[in-house]
């Protein structure tokens, strides 16, 4: 089996970069924004009832798995998903699958994988990647945040499928059984785009959406007195993490959500979408210049009240801008 | 963000190979896949959280040295887990893991939990026990 056998293509984000190598794969070529529109990507959630490590957790997408549901929901590509019990089981089941010649999606933690820089190794557990062969007892790794096609041990492998904590992959391995030849986007893009706008917009709970926004803004104009300087200084670090790692493509989600308007604009031969896209770019860049001014902040240890005030002002701004973009998109005309 | 605007801002936290994908428009306003080596605002935070990792890692150890803990609380910050984490690794309630964290009750384990805590930490029974 060779390299040629799976064409590995670099992404941005792991779940829709695997959704995008694998149904191409089969010959449904479906680039990386528009699995990742389809899919309604986009999101923000901030909860600091949820901590990592005693940091709240905030969030530029949707939850780890929906992207995929969706998207195959709405393309009509029907996917075999398993989990396992003990690593014996998931690793055998893994085996005979590849050799039946089929690349396999897995989900896995980041911790365990040895060909990602030491620095990014943290107990994240829902990483994708896509495995789609086995030679001299190594496995062949497609792994689509990396820049090439690459390899790993069966023992990381089986760790890093295996590994515990939230949300545990219990061995996740998921393959299409049934994946159209061709499929049209026009419909699912708007029900894509519809489902975004809805999460956005009106889900009833201040944390998330646009309110989730608002939200962060006044916790963090708070920092100073809650909690504290030192702890705000991981606090923000934090967010930044969120937004412009690995697999965000930039600007927390908000330049591939903007690919994807683009390309559905020439799909669907809608200009507006793509002056919507030049709005949410615009969205982007001020999502830029609050990492980069709450890096400062972190950079100098501490800051004074009036700091924390700027950032959480230019939240505001964040938002406000996000609010008049999504309800312009939710009345866009079909 | 604009393809020329993409940062380069590489530092040793990429090893100097890796290179993430980003989006941005080029000079007619289509949206393009830009390799970026890295971003000093996201260069600040994941140093800054290594930083707190390692600050965590050296008080758990001078602890141990005191006598305070046992090794059990410190390789668990060398693994950058969480009680939670840790407990579930190893199979046992949170309340079992913290006791195991007093050096008198360290002392009595068993040698097969001793392996399941030198497992999950992926160290040698004699690493457990005497930290280096």
């Amino acid at each position: 089996m060779t390299n040629s056998f799976f064409q590995h293509h670099q992404t941005a984000h792991c779940e829709s970069g695997v959704i995008s190598n694998l149904l191409g794969h089969y010959g449904l070529q479906i680039s990386e924004p528009m699995a990742f529109g389809i899919g309604a990507g986009i999101f923000f959630g901030h909860l600091p009832f949820v901590k990592v490590n005693g940091v709240p957790g905030t969030t530029y997408r949707i939850w780890p798995g929906a992207i995929f549901q969706r998207v195959c929901k709405r393309l009509g590509v029907r996917m075999e998903s398993e989990k396992f019990s003990t690593p014996e089981k998931g690793m055998q089941a893994l085996d005979k699958v590849i050799e039946a010649g089929i690349p396999v999606g897995l989900q896995s933690s980041v911790y365990y994988l040895p060909y990602f820089p030491a620095s990014y190794r943290f107990h994240f557990n829902a990483h994708n990647l896509v495995v789609y062969g086995k030679q001299d007892g190594q496995y062949l790794v497609s792994d689509p945040v990396m820049d090439t096609a690459t390899t790993i041990d069966p023992e990381s492998l089986a760790q890093a499928r295996f590994a515990k904590g939230f949300p545990a992959p219990k061995g996740k391995m998921y393959y299409p059984v049934h994946v159209p030849p061709t499929a049209s986007f026009e419909k699912p893009i708007k029900a894509g785009i519809e489902q975004a706008c809805h999460f956005m917009l009106k889900v009833p709970i201040p944390m998330f959406g646009v309110k989730g926004i608002r939200f962060l803004a006044k916790r963090v104009a708070n920092y100073a007195e809650n909690p504290g300087d030192r702890k705000a200084t991981l606090y923000l670090g934090n967010i930044i993490r969120m937004q412009e790692e690995i697999g965000t493509g930039g600007a927390g989600f908000r330049f591939l959500y903007a690919a994807f308007l683009q390309e559905a604009a020439v799909l669907l031969k809608k200009d507006e979408l793509s002056r919507l896209a030049g709005e949410l770019t615009k969205t982007g860049d001020l999502w830029r210049n609050f990492a980069f001014a709450a890096g400062r902040v972190c950079k100098s240890r501490s800051a004074d009240n009036v700091s924390y005030k700027e950032l959480s002002q230019m939240l505001l701004e964040c938002a406000a801008s996000e609010d008049a973009f999504f309800r312009k998109l939710a009345q866009v005309k079909w | 963000m604009k393809k020329e605007e993409v940062p380069q801002d590489s530092d040793n936290l990429h090893e100097g190979t890796f290179k993430q994908i980003m989006y941005a428009v080029d000079n007619s306003g289509n949206y393009v896949q830009v390799q970026s080596a890295g971003w000093e605002p996201e260069n600040i935070a994941l140093d800054q959280a290594w930083e707190e990792v390692n600050e965590r890692v050296k008080a758990a150890r001078a602890r141990v040295e005191a006598g305070e803990i046992s090794p059990v609380a410190y390789y668990m910050e060398k693994n950058l887990m969480d009680l939670p984490l840790l407990a579930s690794y190893v199979g046992k309630f949170q309340w079992q893991v913290k006791r195991h964290m007093k050096p008198g009750v360290f002392k009595k384990l068993g040698p097969k939990l001793l392996q399941r805590y030198a497992d999950a930490f992926k160290v040698s029974l004699t690493d457990l026990l005497h930290i280096r």
